[in-house]
């Protein structure tokens, strides 16, 4: 039981990284990741989204759309309650939360079309472990529980990357960049190597 | 150039939705490792493209302005499950190598950016035009970084085999990052480059006449204007 939640833990925030492995959630790492305050702000914003959304859709898809046959409207369930969701989250941290609103509030109505909202409430759609964390995985049932605590530790790992990515980019806007090379092209660069880090991670095992 | 040649170019080229806007990223990166599902997942984009911004555009008049991001949400994402259910029966393959990235296509910028800016506002016909010009804008670009990923790092073109030498940096996560930065550099490199050599085709064109020489009534709009 205990490997397995390491496992998870380890995959969802390294080896399988959201944004440096799985490419989910690339929009807000190039838009969100100039300063490295912002970055972490949006980072967790992500994190709580992601949770909350895989509590209400994974229920919704394993005890609703399965016993109806009704699993191709997933898609379209799935958009509107992660919509819903983000709104109903803006207004309610306005009202208790007013410092952490102005952190992260104006992120929040960003997250509604982040793919690693809606990747990671589809990714743990499966009857087992085996897409997460390989092999091992086989033979051990995805209940709401793993689901959970996946979505949380991809969310730790798109913080992660968010972060790391905000401090680079802050010292390399001040370098001498060639002209066609400024923005995107040199942050898909960084990205690049910051993959290449990340790559070792997927050696691990157990 | 008529107006449904300006589209085309707008889409394709001048405003090519991976290269200069870059939108669709997540897509872009996760399925340029072979140039077969780069194409598979710009041919299905454009798909959607096309079906949601023709719907959106019928129903432009009838979507209050108020919920109008909802409702485009909605076609969209019914666009996304038809087009999952056909790849599901008739192309398994590509339904397998797309995963998670097919259902991703609803939260795809590039879709939902055309349906805002030009979708909404436009008649069918153009908006229809639109779809398919960006949508295989976004196809030749992910084509591309397919054809560049898959001959360094499977040494084949199109799943054909042509040598054995293979790089497996360029089909791993960093290679993409790294190819995608490059393509975005060159093609800011080559548009500035033909950008700047028309204007000064034009400067030389419009140059203000020194004065010996008399004014070219074409480019004079009052001689125009009497005529």
């Amino acid at each position: 039981m205990f490997t397995n939640i390491l496992l998870i833990v380890i995959a969802a925030v390294f080896s399988q990284n959201f944004i440096l492995v799985k490419f989910l959630g690339i929009c807000p790492f190039l838009g969100v990741s100039k300063r490295t305050s912002n970055a972490l702000s949006m980072g967790l914003a992500v994190t709580l989204v992601m949770v909350i959304a895989t509590l209400v859709t994974w229920p919704l898809y394993t005890y609703v759309l399965v016993p109806l046959e009704i699993e191709y409207l997933e898609i379209i369930f799935f958009i509107f309650i992660i919509a819903a969701l983000v709104q109903m989250l803006e207004k309610l941290i306005q009202k208790f939360f007013p410092a952490l609103y102005n952190t992260m509030g104006i992120y929040l109505p960003l997250i509604t079309t982040n793919c690693a909202i809606l990747g990671v409430a589809e990714l743990v759609l499966t009857p087992d472990l085996t897409s997460i964390i390989g092999s091992a995985g086989a033979d051990i049932m995805m209940n709401l529980g793993f689901a959970l605590l996946y979505a949380l530790f991809a969310g730790v790992g798109f913080t992660l990357a968010m972060v790391l990515m905000g401090g680079v980019r802050e010292r390399v806007e001040k370098l001498p960049v060639a002209k066609c090379a400024k923005g995107f092209p040199i942050t898909m660069i960084i990205a690049s190597f910051m993959a290449m880090a990340f790559y070792v991670f997927t050696l691990i095992a157990f | 150039m008529n107006k449904y040649g300006k589209i085309t170019l707008n889409g394709l080229v001048t405003n090519n939705a991976t290269f200069k806007l870059v939108l669709g990223t997540c897509a872009t990166l996760g399925l340029s490792s072979s140039a077969m599902n780069g194409l598979g997942m710009g041919l299905s984009v454009t798909v959607v493209l096309l079906l949601s911004n023709v719907v959106i555009s019928l129903l432009r008049k009838l979507i209050p302005s108020t919920v109008r991001i909802p409702a485009f949400i909605v076609i969209i994402a019914t666009m996304v499950t038809l087009l999952r259910m056909f790849l599901f029966k008739f192309l398994p393959d590509l339904y397998e190598a797309m995963g998670v990235f097919l259902p991703l296509i609803v939260v795809n910028c590039m879709i939902l950016g055309r349906a805002e800016a030009f979708a909404s506002k436009q008649p069918v016909l153009d908006s229809a035009v639109d779809g398919v010009a960006t949508g295989l804008g976004f196809t030749a670009a992910l084509t591309v970084m397919g054809i560049i990923r898959e001959l360094l790092g499977n040494g084949s073109f199109f799943d054909i085999k042509l040598w054995d030498f293979t790089i497996g940096f360029f089909s791993n996560s960093a290679g993409a990052f790294f190819v995608y930065g490059i393509c975005i550099a060159l093609f800011v490199f080559i548009t500035d480059a033909v950008d700047k050599n028309i204007r000064a085709k034009r400067a030389q064109a419009l140059r203000v006449p020194t004065g010996d020489e008399p004014l070219d009534p074409v480019d004079d709009p009052t001689a125009k204007e009497e005529a």
